[in-house]
């Protein structure tokens, strides 16, 4: 069955509390660790998507050498790559509010197209007098693409984590007037 | 059953401790767990010092025989186990074959800030108890990010990380009463 498209129209900006860039990876071949980058910038222009967050607004606080090595450059290289920034083709929406995005993905200076998919929730009108929709998008990253390369052997054998990640972004869009 | 429990961190909020005392919270029954703190005040090891130990080391020496099985909690320290702890195990090893540490049912969990629950610095302390003569249950409790891993009650937080360590202990307990064959 074949499903009708229609690019998205108008201007959105992303209200940043409502906003998050998650990421979630498989560490000792079974526990899967979950987390944010928070300060998050999106805007949405008659279906192109232009999103960046800021790589020091990762949830990871505490314990500081865990922080201090994922924002090394083991890691994302914070100091010298303070944001991930991800730029999209035109937003095609399907009848039933699923989306497919053809874009690219730069993390520590590296650029990389990556395809993502997930739902539109179309704008209503909110509580504050805003219309506002709702894109939730999800992505499969190889992290060693963007040179984020550590690993250790388990005493058990495998990979301490996995170079599979998953990304998923939830931007609440407040239609510009 | 006594169960003679060692931490691997001295430090007063360690969450080697805290896991320690987690597993007193779920023995099996018939099982006591008595904890061990004499490491920092343990010397380092010497052979000069054997013939006439210090008693920080006789006591040692007695607590792991008076057992009927051991607990070590383990944090990591640069990816194994820390120091202090590797020198108590040398302490115990000795004199080898015939040390304290021979055939006795020992298992070994761990808790670290990070992801990984100081999964390298239990293999490590597996293999040295092993290399010591000692009856190891195989099986690991990696606790990561532990400065969240317990509850104010001083319990894991996660159901599933609990019923593991009570797995565990009711492994070692079994241990006790039906070692293994030794080849």
């Amino acid at each position: 069955m074949s499903t009708a498209t229609t690019a998205l129209r108008g201007t959105y900006t992303a209200d940043p509390v409502h906003s998050s860039f998650g990421f979630s990876v498989r560490y000792q071949g079974v526990s899967l660790f979950r987390g944010t980058l928070d300060e998050v910038e999106a805007t949405l222009t008659d279906g192109r998507l232009e999103g960046r967050a800021k790589v020091e607004s990762i949830s990871i606080r505490t314990p500081e050498q865990f922080r201090a090595h994922v924002l090394s450059a083991e890691f994302f290289d914070a100091e010298n790559h303070p944001e991930v920034v991800y730029t999209s083709s035109d937003v095609d929406v399907s009848g039933d509010g699923t989306v497919t995005v053809e874009g690219e993905l730069t993390i520590k200076g590296i650029t990389r197209p990556v395809t993502a998919t997930g739902t539109w929730i179309a704008p209503e009108g909110d509580a504050f007098g805003n219309t506002r929709g709702h894109l939730n998008l999800e992505a499969q990253v190889d992290r060693t693409e963007f040179d984020m390369n550590w690993n250790a052997p388990l005493p058990s054998g495998g990979k301490a984590l996995a170079n599979e990640v998953t990304l998923t972004v939830e931007l609440s869009l407040v239609e510009q007037a | 059953m006594r169960i003679l429990g060692i931490a691997g961190s001295v430090r007063r909020e360690s969450h080697n401790r805290k896991l320690l005392r987690a597993a007193g919270d779920v023995l099996p029954p018939g099982a006591e767990l008595v904890e061990w703190e004499g490491l920092a005040s343990l010397p380092i090891f010497d052979q000069d010092l054997e013939s006439d130990p210090p008693a920080t080391v006789s006591e040692l020496l007695a607590a792991i025989d008076e057992a009927d099985a051991l607990l070590i909690a383990t944090p990591e320290y640069n990816a194994s186990l820390p120091g202090g702890l590797k020198n108590a195990l040398d302490w115990a090893s000795r004199p080898f074959p015939d040390n304290v540490l021979r055939d006795k049912p020992s298992v070994v969990v761990g808790a670290s800030t990070g992801l990984f629950g100081a999964v390298w610095a239990q293999a490590e302390v597996r293999k040295v108890l092993k290399a010591s003569g000692a009856d190891v249950v195989e099986n690991e409790l990696p606790v990561g990010m532990a400065d969240s891993a317990f509850t104010h009650d001083g319990s894991l937080a996660d159901p599933e990380l609990s019923a593991r360590l009570a797995d565990l202990l009711g492994d070692l307990t079994r241990e006790v009463r039906t070692p293994a064959e030794v080849a």
